[in-house]
């Protein structure tokens, strides 16, 4: 059974979007080896989720760890093969693509990991790796590879006399900038970011941040910005997607979302943020979520969110509820959203204070 | 006397390349039922003193040196016996990652059963299971008759982190030291975690050494926070005044590069410059200064030539920095809090 969630209302956007996703699904088969190789629950990393996200823009993917946003991330580069749903990249149905096609597919997307250590190979020089996509693409820029290169590197704020030095000589920010430059090196047009900030130290972060915004105007760039950082992806993004165990729960602009949150999860998300105010815990009461994340090979009937949610009622268990456009460009999948004027994620929700676990 | 003080502990590693200052000269009092946040970013020394504290430094090359009083009780010169007798029992640790911090091959059960019977060998082994599951109870694990059985890849993270704060507390430590206790979990399970540790200090009135990165986490937890940077002290008072009229520019620095949802969202970030130092070779003078954007403000270049002395600002706040205190709070005032209310000025 793949439930594809139906998207309520297309996008109200001007102009064809730079990349459409529909109903992408994705889920990793799993097998019990007894006697004979029997296949069980997949895992659901993956269950539908459709969104559109426009040139220059940056859509932030939040949610908590097991949720599918890096999976996503991955099949909509078609790192990893959809098991179900479209990925359309300025028109065209790329989900399918093989070989040459997909080959110069991914001069026009790119990625950057997480991890600054695991990502660079730490045997080739920091010169070899950021050329590393002109060889696989067999493109000598102008000036030649070296000085495109050097180019690069100061770009993004590294020396480029450092051309010939390993990954081990450079800090944790000063990798991810090396990152950067691979991941930029193509020019390309979309560029998916895996939590690029978040193994960086705080006063690094920013820095990191603000030279991911400075390349992004340059040069009309498209972000699918992955984090868990709630703080970092409102500042970055244009649009912001919640994710919970495969699913998107809502989707709205920046402003929207963080000042109008309709969905339960959101709310609870935003208001477990520790804010370095000391004031603030005084007069602020936590919405607290009860239990862990479900396992995606096993997830619940009808909402997904509805064995940590207050609101869950009857029909939760039953029906699964649709992402449904609640206000212009706000899709929020809920039985029972927050009403319109929501206060304001910080005022504390009253009636749900401090709900703790036993 | 405090319960807890540190005088002037210093940890150093002799290495290869040349010494290591891990620690360098830290000195903090603390009170039962208390909690000292310690903050700093990777190689700022924040976790080597927790390390320093309960003895963990010495099967290593370190030479520490300063003084550590545990309720009167210097732990400098006592035994390796003796530490081992407090560990877990009258001072207790809690991971920043449960799941290296547990071992693979027992139950959870027998973890905790282990930790209570070594310090108290006359409980019965079935009284030290009932107090093992008495405590996953106190941390909210559901069902714990089943789960004490059960294997550290049973549980999932933030149950493995309950898990290993029952551990810590089976024996009513009255210190209580965690590292980056909640960094590996998510925000709504760190919520959770968090708001247990608070009732768990109110009801057991444990000291609390709170050690993180997150400035967010110490806010919503601490009474007092030190800031570290270089393996020193660089700001040290109660979190109403550090957080209210900080005055080191390394703690404006992380103040206005993080992003915060509770404030208007800054059209750019305002990172700090540059890169956290070498321990083994710090900059000459204020470790901070070339990363400073105040360094002009001090005659002579005094920030990149003499190592400036935690001075007190007024009563218990204190500030590791050349510039004059009544010219920081200026500073600070003009310059610093404009950006911190988002009144985005330069």
């Amino acid at each position: 059974m793949t439930v594809t969630e139906p998207v309520a209302t297309a996008a109200a956007t001007s102009g064809a979007p730079l990349l459409r996703v529909t109903g992408l699904t994705k889920h990793f088969p799993q097998f019990r080896q007894t006697l004979i190789k029997r296949a069980t629950n997949p895992v659901r990393a993956v269950d539908g989720i459709s969104f559109d996200l426009q040139r220059g823009q940056t859509l932030g993917l939040v949610g908590e760890s097991g949720c599918g946003k890096s999976t996503a991330g991955r099949t909509l580069l078609r790192l990893l093969e959809p098991t179900a749903g479209t990925i359309e990249f300025e028109g065209r149905d790329v989900t399918h693509a093989r070989g040459e096609e997909l080959k110069k597919l991914r001069r026009e997307m790119q990625m950057i990991f997480q991890d600054p250590y695991g990502s660079l190979n730490p045997r080739q020089t920091i010169g070899s790796i950021i050329a590393a996509p002109f060889e696989i693409q067999g493109i000598t820029p102008e000036g030649g590879r070296r000085s495109a290169v050097q180019a690069l590197m100061e770009r993004v704020g590294l020396n480029p006399e450092h051309y010939n030095r390993y990954p081990h000589e450079f800090s944790g920010g000063q990798r991810q900038r090396i990152g950067v430059a691979r991941a930029i090196a193509l020019r390309p047009k979309l560029i998916v970011c895996d939590e690029p900030v978040s193994a960086l130290d705080v006063s690094i972060q920013a820095q990191v941040v603000n030279l991911l915004e400075d390349i992004q105007s340059e040069q009309q760039l498209s972000y699918v910005f992955i984090a868990h950082d709630l703080s970092v992806v409102r500042h970055i993004s244009d649009r912001v997607a919640v994710m919970y165990l495969g699913k998107i729960m809502e989707e709205a602009d920046r402003d929207d979302l963080y000042e109008r949150p309709r969905h339960p999860y959101t709310k609870a998300l935003l208001s477990a943020v520790p804010v370095p105010d000391p004031e603030r815990r005084k007069k602020v009461t936590r919405i607290l979520l009860n239990g862990d994340l479900p396992s995606p090979a096993n997830p619940p009937s009808g909402c997904v969110f509805r064995t940590r949610c207050w609101k869950a009622e009857d029909r939760c268990a039953s029906e699964v509820p649709v992402l449904t456009e609640l206000a212009p460009g706000h899709r929020v999948a809920c039985h029972f959203p927050e009403p319109e004027p929501a206060p304001i994620s910080f005022t504390a929700p009253v009636a749900h204070s401090d709900e703790t676990p036993a | 006397m405090a319960f807890l003080e540190v005088r002037d502990l210093k940890v150093h590693f002799p290495t290869d390349d040349g010494l290591v200052k891990a620690v360098d000269g830290l000195s903090f009092s603390l009170d039962p039922g208390q909690t000292i946040g310690i903050v700093g970013e990777s190689g700022s020394g924040k976790s080597v003193t927790s390390q320093g504290i309960l003895g963990l430094h010495r099967r290593t090359s370190a030479i520490a040196s300063g003084q550590i009083m545990l309720d009167g009780e210097d732990l400098m010169t006592a035994s390796n016996e003796r530490l081992r007798q407090l560990r877990g029992d009258k001072m207790a640790m809690i991971f920043q990652d449960p799941l290296s911090a547990l071992h693979p091959y027992y139950t959870i059960g027998a973890q905790i059963v282990e930790g209570i019977r070594v310090h108290h060998p006359e409980v019965s082994r079935s009284a030290a299971k009932a107090r093992a599951i008495e405590m996953l109870g106190v941390v909210g694990i559901p069902s714990p008759r089943q789960r004490v059985d059960q294997y550290p890849h049973e549980f999932s993270g933030g149950m493995r982190q309950r898990a290993m704060i029952a551990m810590a507390l089976s024996n009513d430590p009255s210190l209580l030291i965690a590292d980056e206790p909640t960094t590996a979990l998510d925000v709504t399970v760190q919520a959770q975690i968090l708001d247990l540790m608070r009732k768990l200090q109110q009801d057991f009135k444990s000291a609390i050494i709170m050690i993180t990165h997150d400035l967010g986490v110490v806010a919503d937890m601490a009474d007092e926070i030190l800031v570290m940077y270089g393996g020193k002290a660089v700001e040290h008072g109660s979190v109403g005044e550090v957080f209210s009229t900080p005055q080191h520019p390394y703690t404006w620095g992380l103040l206005t590069s993080m992003p915060r949802l509770d404030r208007v969202r800054q059209a750019r970030l305002n990172p700090v410059p540059g890169n956290p130092p070498s321990l083994i070779n710090l900059p000459r003078g204020c470790a901070f200064h070339p990363r400073c954007r105040y360094t002009a403000e001090v005659a002579d270049g005094g920030c990149s030539s003499v190592v400036p002395g935690l001075d007190e600002v007024s009563g218990e706040h204190l500030a590791r920095c050349h510039i004059a205190a009544p010219r920081r709070t200026e500073i600070f005032i003009k310059d610093i809090r404009p950006r911190l209310r988002g009144e985005e000025s330069s």
